[in-house]
């Protein structure tokens, strides 16, 4: 037992364990500031949300002791139940689940809330890896990889159903765990190419001319497939043929998907979010009140910022949820470039070494689990810091480790906890 | 292998995790570093910048007595947002208002905004507000801010101080220094000293939360108001009142100055106002009913008031006469009334019986002489040679000019040069035998009262005057440059006696047409003059100064459609003169015959 113990100790990846400390004690700094105002400094009462932040942060790290002290065996034999629990959970929150901004995401216990969606993400990359790495040969198959896609899309469809777009977009990021497990390539470039098509979509269609834009393409199509036909070597002619139909019709049908999307199941305010995004004038002048106040609020830090406590968009609530989704305008205001280029660089550090350690593996399943947690951490930062530099639409997602909030802290405890844990066992597993 | 090529994917994807964080930093190296306007749009959301108003100037009399000052009065402002349950009723019945404009008023209160208080009343007075203010508390959401307005506490001279109110929408985007609700001179000495009286508003800096309230002080920013400057006027408060009080009930004008300075020592126009009525709730009514009246109570008539001269112009004949050589004082000219006609049984005059008799055919023969000086064969070219020369001299005197404008509103009035003839008749088809209705002060002659009055000045200095003012010191740095410059009419000093003579005549000879001016112990020259209305009773007019040696005052009073010059105007400029110069009135009779005098 003993000799157990002191070896996760010391196998643990402590460069990780210090890049986690730091985010997390900048951020809880930051919510202290982002929930009080500059006459108001009780903030170590436990009923505001700095002090619970802070019991939040205790139970967690007293939960990460727990989890890097769990055999990885049991994360590996018991992650089909933990997927399994998190659909039923996924399930019954879309039934019993308290409503919060439209959205049912939320178990109400008693003074807390507890968001499943948060453990589905890790739960969601246990099973994976658990799939994937279960029989090296076998996932070659395109059987076993529409397995794997429905692995990850089960629990997004449910959350969609909430809806929670923000989190749906984050289990896109699994399409980065697929492609390093040996998914084609051509899957990113055509992601790519799919939004290309989709922002030209939504910025012909808000100019009125979608019909042309669609004649466009099917001219433009026919022409190029012509042009297949009579330049290429008839080996190869039938299925660029047939692969260049596919993509002039699936991009059609994304276009006028998205674009019947846009008009007809949107809501207003959900579509002038994303008009908003493109520089497209929308009738609303509070369209872009977040994005407005968000940006003001981060411009005016200049270069070291006006220091902690010391913001009055902070202050005084110019910026809304700013101590959740939002957060990093307090970070802008109030302590400059200078803070939000280490935060930036500091997610960036967090990300090289996620990638580090999952390539140091032996072990499949770690390697696939370890992509998962890059993958996921990736999609936080990129769209919560996109969304508020006016990058992204505006979706509701955390900024891991700095916005506030028991349940996400505790989903990334969770996955975290768990890869420390398998890559401290990295020199004995052989699966 | 295979392996191998899918270990290089975690260079993609750390690639694409640099490239995305390296987006991040130039987007914000833009944002916090690069760009300002995101932060100034920030420092617009969260500054409130509060205007500290200065005090404006105060406008005293020439003995520093107060004419203008500033009062509080009361805004009632409404924010929305904080009236909970107001009760309407309760609220119109304190205004005394209908329920229905209340709700009105504040539907639209809200609709602007309900976060920013609109106002409900302007200008309430102290004992309108006292009685209001108790009841207040009631109305969560009601306040009051104070506000400074103008108060004519002395209650004379309005036309010429002019009107204190909100500046309009032009006046906003000519001067950023006002805002809309703002106060601003908008005329008379108001407006064209507002810069001197205005000062520098101060401010106050505040941190405001996102719903406007104040937070905090900023107080590194802040600056203190700077008041306007006091202005001096040139009004003797005493002979203004009293000069407002002779002319109550008629219509007309006076201008009273102070020859060797230039000084306006009062200026009426009738029928007046109290600028004070133009402030408070009640502003829009007055203004209306003032603006309506036939009789143009909001017209000055001192310097806008255009009248043909008359007998008066005259001795502005004889005088440019004789300093042209072509009379001597002894010149006797026969009154040969086939041409004009004239009044009196006289036969023939020398200049000062001219004068006193206001002979006609004389001053056309003496314009004649001026004008056609055998400068060319053809005598309608000569005629209008003539008459250029004449209209130079003429202007000389201050007629067809605005005196330097230094009182604001200034006409100039009209004198007719060859040209103004040739686009009536047609270059040489006109000749003096067309014109000389002007050489006895009729015709297309226009001229203002202060005109009239500045030829007083003129004759009492003889031959130079200063331009007419009304400021004497603004701030305690003296009067404005350029305020009373010197002009010379180039008519030669000698000259004066002859007409000076005669105007003493017109006041102190048995048959003098100014009999009623006549003040014992004081030495008045003047000269009556009556404007001729076709169909209507004539204007009464008449200019003075006196005393004839070392003049202490000129003046011109005009009575509208009250017949000849000696019988109202002339009184009018008697009393005044006995009342500025020994501080008494002793012909009581005369004083009442005047005050009980009312023109329809």
């Amino acid at each position: 037992m003993s000799y157990r113990k002191t070896s996760i100790i010391k196998n643990l990846d402590w460069v990780l364990v210090t890049l986690l400390f730091i985010l997390l004690i900048f951020g809880w700094i930051n919510i202290i500031s982002a929930t009080s105002n500059i006459e108001m400094a009780d903030w170590l009462d436990w009923n505001g949300k700095a002090g619970k932040q802070l019991l939040w942060m205790g139970i967690c790290t007293v939960f990460a002791l727990v989890i890097v002290n769990i055999e990885s065996e049991f994360f590996i034999r018991t992650s089909i139940l933990q997927y399994l629990a998190t659909l039923l959970m996924l399930t019954a929150v879309l039934i019993i689940g308290k409503k919060v901004g439209g959205a049912r995401s939320w178990f109400g216990l008693g003074g807390f809330s507890l968001q499943p969606s948060e453990f589905a993400k890790p739960t969601t990359a246990l099973a994976l890896s658990w799939y994937i790495s279960r029989d090296n040969s076998k996932w070659e198959s395109v059987k076993s990889r529409i397995f794997s896609i429905l692995i990850v899309g089960i629990p997004a469809c449910l959350i969609l159903l909430q809806p929670d777009a923000g989190t749906v977009l984050v289990f896109a990021g699994f399409v980065f765990v697929l492609y390093r497990e040996g998914l084609s390539g051509n899957v990113l470039i055509l992601g790519f190419a799919a939004m290309i098509v989709g922002i030209a979509t939504i910025l012909i269609g808000s100019w009125g001319g979608i019909n042309w834009f669609w004649g466009v393409w099917i001219l433009f199509g026919s022409a190029m497939l012509y042009l297949i036909r009579e330049a290429t070597v008839p080996r190869k002619r039938k299925s660029l043929t047939i692969w260049g139909s596919i993509l002039l019709i699936a991009g059609l049908f994304l276009s006028v998907g998205l674009h019947t999307g846009m008009e007809k199941v949107l809501k207003p305010h959900q579509r002038e979010r994303i008009q908003v995004l493109f520089g497209i004038d929308v009738s609303n002048p509070d369209a872009d009140y977040n994005i407005r106040h968000a940006k003001a609020a981060i411009g005016s830090g200049g270069f070291s910022g006006k220091g902690w406590m010391n913001g009055p968009m902070t202050a005084y609530s110019f910026v809304p949820e700013q101590e959740t989704d939002f957060i990093f305008c307090t970070i802008g205001e109030e302590w400059g470039f200078i803070g939000t280029i280490s935060v930036v660089i500091l997610f960036t550090f967090l990300l090289l070494r996620v990638i580090f350690i999952a390539e140091r593996q032996r072990s499949k399943f770690t390697r696939v689990y370890a992509y998962g947690v890059a993958s996921i951490l990736f999609m936080h930062f990129l769209v919560n810091i996109g969304m508020v530099l006016g990058l992204a639409p505006v979706i509701g997602i955390p900024l891991p480790f700095f916005s506030y909030g028991g349940s996400s802290l505790l989903g990334f405890t969770f996955l975290f906890g768990v890869l420390l844990r398998l890559d401290g066992e990295r020199f004995k597993m052989l699966r | 292998m295979r392996n191998v090529d899918l270990k290089r994917r975690s260079l993609v994807f750390s690639g694409i995790i640099i490239i995305i964080a390296c987006i991040f930093i130039a987007k914000l190296t833009h944002l916090q570093l690069i760009s300002s306007e995101w932060s100034n749009y920030a420092g617009r959301l969260t500054e409130d910048r509060e205007r500290l108003d200065p005090i404006r100037g105060q406008f005293l009399d020439r003995n520093g007595e107060l004419l203008v000052t500033n009062i509080a009065s009361y805004d009632l402002l409404i924010t929305p947002r904080k009236t909970v349950d107001l009760d309407t009723l309760g609220l119109a019945n304190l205004l005394g208002w209908d329920t229905k404009i209340l709700v009105e008023q504040l539907d639209k209160a809200s609709n602007y905004s309900r976060y920013v208080a609109s106002v409900l009343i302007k200008q309430l007075n102290y004992r309108e507000y006292t009685r209001i203010s108790k009841e207040l508390y009631r109305f969560p959401g009601i306040k009051a801010r104070t506000r400074s307005i103008r108060s004519n506490v002395a209650g004379v001279a309005s036309h010429l101080i002019g009107e204190y109110r909100e500046a309009d929408k032009q006046d906003l985007k000519a001067d950023k220094f006002y805002s809309l609700g703002d106060y601003k001179g908008k005329s008379g000495l108001e407006a064209r000293h507002e810069i001197d009286l205005r000062g520098e508003p101060g401010a106050r800096y505040h941190i405001v939360d996102v719903r406007n309230n104040k937070r905090e002080v900023l107080a590194d920013l802040d600056t203190m108001p700077v008041s306007g400057s006091d202005i001096t006027l040139t009004i003797d408060l005493d002979l203004q009142r009293f000069a407002e009080e002779l002319m109550g009930g008629k219509r007309g004008s006076i201008v009273a100055i102070e020859p060797s300075t230039g000084e306006v020592l009062a200026m009426v126009s009738s029928p007046f106002y109290n600028s004070d009525a133009l402030t408070g709730s009640r502003r829009g009514s007055v203004y209306d009913s003032l603006k309506t009246h036939p009789h143009k109570p909001l017209y000055n008539r001192a310097l806008r008031g255009t009248y043909r001269p008359g007998s008066i112009f005259k001795m502005l004949q004889g005088l440019i006469a004789l300093d042209e050589g072509v009379i001597s004082p002894h010149s006797i000219i026969d009154c040969n009334r086939e041409i004009i006609g004239c009044h009196g049984t006289h036969t023939a005059d020398n200049l000062t019986q001219a004068i006193t008799h206001s002979c006609n055919p004389y001053f056309r023969e003496v314009m004649k002489r001026i004008v056609l000086r055998g400068k060319d064969e053809n005598h309608l070219v000569d005629a209008a040679i003539g008459l250029d020369k004449w209209e130079d001299r003429i202007k000389d005197f201050g007629f067809g000019t605005d005196l330097g404008g230094n009182l604001p509103g200034s006409r100039k009035g009209q004198i007719p040069s060859s040209e103004y003839y040739n686009r009536i008749y047609g270059k040489n088809h006109w000749g003096y035998s067309t014109i000389y209705s002007i050489s006895i002060g009729e015709g297309e002659l226009l001229t203002t009262p202060l005109q009239m009055a500045n030829l007083a000045c003129v004759i009492a200095n003889r031959g130079t005057y200063r331009e007419p003012h009304a400021i004497r010191d603004i701030g305690g740095r003296g009067k404005p440059k350029g305020e009373d410059d010197l002009h010379h009419t180039s008519v030669d000093e000698k000259h004066f006696e002859p007409v000076i003579d005669a105007m003493q005549l017109v006041i102190e000879d048995e048959s003098g047409t100014a009999r009623k001016a006549l003040v014992e112990g004081v030495t008045i020259c003047g000269k009556t003059g009556t404007v001729q209305n076709k169909g209507e009773l004539d204007h009464s007019a008449f200019m003075a100064f006196a005393p004839r040696e070392n003049p202490q005052i000129a003046l011109s009073v005009y009575v509208e459609h009250s017949g000849h010059g000696g019988t109202w105007a002339a009184p009018i400029a008697g009393l005044l003169i006995e009342k500025y110069l020994t501080d008494t009135v002793r012909y009581q009779y005369r004083l009442n015959r005047i005050l009980e005098f009312e023109v329809e």
